[in-house]
């Protein structure tokens, strides 16, 4: 029973953290057809931000000396600041170009971040210890489970009922659903373009930085790679999900994070360094069934 | 109107033009390059061949893919697992089968077998991949070059994990770097004039109107998938034979991410383009390390830091599709008529 209630956990973590990643996607892609692919290099960019620049194997820590009430905000505040900052200087000028355009203008946007980074902190690890004392496990039904899961999962409920409310109950979040269903529709109805957008990249850049602290407090480690893995599954998510669908996109999201705990836990030991080749397999094996993701929007029929 | 004629013989300059002046450039450099100028040239023959495999997808389908580096992991490791002595393999590669590991071939047959490998690879994922619609399938090309990156870097019996195998035989110089070339152009060229290469292009120009009229646009994506899955993997059979060693990190984003660049700076649907791209960021690449190794200026060493090479790369890349979104060339095709990029032909 307890061993089931780990596996339940950690299935949790996992999708929680895939299920932001692929909100944060999802929600640019609906308003304005952009497959964001620097999105996994904003993590990063938010984790390293709490170090301060240096090319030596140590690390000096910046940011992450905050108090917790500070640093949070802080953080959020970077992610969702880099997130504007490249909408206002990159993707304005995209608006108008067809969706292949806009998706190789991320990737090098992407590319830009990751290299900067690069430059300024070396390839190598550095060791993060933030909050050493969320790893320790708490005892639940019997089950014993780090801290941070719990955490993690209670944090991205918040987040999930916070947007749902945004979305449903504000002026903002009304703008936003309108113009993902019909963006022209919307513009020609008063809705500005360019402060929809803009508030969408914001909570996007936001939805990054909480996953950059979620991993960084996970692994201990700060790693120019660490933003890619979950960008990788997110990205997946949005397509079983239904490209464009919000709901989709968290529920693919959890159900990964399901299937990634489910192959870990069953496959044969020395399979198991393959299980996100398992999971693709997985995912593609959904596809054949609905080519059109497990959610598709009406938004995303074709009209001719 | 008078009769036109045939589409082989208004377009053939093209191709013609580009493989007589690589030629020159592989001449050249033979005869008068330094050993590392000629291996500059050899990397370069070997992205063109990257290249052009790209735009036979890409260009012709206008779906974007960033799965096509995977390819060409499939055919380095495959040559290399073809072409390395016996007695090395079971060292290195336990894991690998009996009949594999007592085989050597030698270099010629070997690289075309990594590239039917890799073609028939391409054409059972692409049965797949390719029924997903465009924006969705560029996604799934991506988790495609995930897929195979992980499996290359785990397997170690097999792969040797993230370290590297060695012991291919070098065996790539200049003229065999051109004459992989000239093959991938060939077969690019001679797709985009076929009859799969017209309709796939008029599925991505109307993709409505072509299939009311017929054209089964999976059928022709997938077939255009498999033919540049048999370019690249040939580009990374020669790219094993060139390095004479490969390790898993080679294949993955950051070639993804050049060989998009310059087919994006050439412009996208055109075969001219696609060269021409390769050429201009060969030479913008090769200038920035340079200046990282740093300039003698009168005793005093000036250099750039380290990385600027790639965020000038991204730069570049960000501007072209800003201000020229389709590439140097206009994706317009080299013809006699209107030299030199008058109209469009093939590419069109």
């Amino acid at each position: 029973m307890s061993v089931l209630l780990q596996y339940l956990f950690d299935a949790l973590n996992l999708g929680s953290l895939y299920a932001l990643g692929a909100l944060g996607i999802a929600l640019i892609f609906g308003i304005m057809r952009l497959v964001n692919f620097a999105h996994g290099d904003y993590i990063a960019f938010c984790v390293f931000a709490l170090l301060w620049p240096s090319i030596d194997a140590g690390a000096i820590v910046f940011l992450g000396n905050l108090p917790f009430w500070a640093l949070i905000p802080v953080v959020l505040a970077t992610g969702a600041a880099l997130s504007m900052l490249s909408e206002v200087l990159v993707f304005r000028y995209f608006r108008n170009a067809n969706p292949a355009t806009m998706m190789i203008a991320s990737f090098a946007l992407g590319f830009v971040i990751k290299h900067f980074l690069l430059m300024l902190y070396s390839s190598r690890p550095k060791s993060i210890n933030l909050w050493p004392d969320l790893s320790l496990p708490v005892e639940i039904l019997g089950a014993r489970i780090p801290l941070l899961q719990v955490i993690t999962i209670a944090i991205t409920l918040v987040i999930l009922l916070l947007l749902t409310t945004f979305l449903k109950r504000t002026r903002y979040g009304l703008e936003m659903r309108a113009a993902a269903e019909n963006f022209t529709m919307a513009r020609m109805l008063g809705v500005r373009a360019n402060r929809v957008i803009l508030a969408a990249f914001a909570i996007s850049g936001m939805l990054a930085a909480a996953i950059g602290l979620i991993l960084a407090t996970n692994s201990g480690t700060a790693d120019i790679a660490m933003g890619a893995n979950v960008m990788l599954i997110a990205f997946i998510a949005t397509v079983i999900g239904g490209l464009g669908s919000l709901p989709g996109a968290v529920a693919a999201g959890f159900l990964i994070g399901a299937a990634s705990v489910l192959f870990q836990a069953t496959l044969p030991h020395d399979a198991r360094v393959f299980r996100d080749a398992f999971v693709y397999g997985a995912v593609i094996v959904v596809l054949l069934v609905r080519p059109q993701g497990l959610f598709a929007p009406n938004s995303a029929k074709q009209r001719v | 109107m008078a009769a036109r004629a045939p589409v082989l013989i208004r377009t053939i300059a093209m191709p013609v033009i580009l493989i007589l002046a690589l030629l020159v450039i592989a001449f050249l450099t033979y005869q008068f390059g330094s050993r590392p100028f000629n291996r500059t040239v050899v990397e370069a023959f070997i992205n063109i061949m990257l290249v052009v495999g790209l735009y036979v997808f890409v260009g012709n389908s206008g779906v974007l893919s960033f799965g096509h580096i995977s390819f060409m992991c499939l055919g380095a490791y495959m040559t290399a697992w073809l072409t390395i002595p016996p007695t090395l393999k079971s060292v290195t590669l336990k894991g690998l089968p009996d009949w594999l590991l007592h085989t050597q071939l030698p270099m010629w047959v070997a690289t075309p077998v990594s590239a039917l490998f890799a073609a028939l690879f391409a054409l059972l994922v692409g049965r797949i991949i390719m029924r997903l619609s465009g924006i969705a399938a560029s996604i799934a090309t991506f988790g495609l070059l995930g897929v195979v990156n992980n499996v290359y870097s785990n397997w170690d019996s097999v792969t040797g994990g993230q370290g590297s195998i060695v012991g291919i035989p070098p065996t790539v110089n200049v003229w065999v770097g051109w004459f992989g070339a000239a093959i991938a152009i060939t077969i690019a060229y001679f797709y985009s004039i076929s009859r799969s290469g017209l309709a796939l292009r008029a599925a991505r120009d109307e993709p409505v109107a072509a299939s009311a009229s017929g054209i089964d646009i999976v059928r022709e994506r997938l077939i255009a998938f498999v033919v540049s899955a048999f370019i690249i993997g040939f580009a990374g059979a020669l790219y094993a034979h060139f390095l004479s060693i490969v390790n898993p990190g080679s294949f993955y984003l950051r070639t993804t991410f050049i060989t998009l660049a310059m087919l994006v700076v050439g412009g996208m649907s055109s075969l001219t383009g696609a060269v021409a791209g390769v050429a201009v960021l060969s030479a913008i690449i090769e200038l920035l390390r340079q200046l990282e190794k740093g300039v003698n200026l009168g005793g005093l060493v000036v250099g750039i830091p380290n990385g600027v090479q790639e965020i000038a790369i991204g730069l570049i890349m960000v501007g072209i599709l800003m201000f020229l979104p389709a590439g140097l060339t206009r994706n317009r095709e080299l013809s006699w008529n209107g030299w030199p990029f008058g109209r469009r032909s093939a590419g069109s």
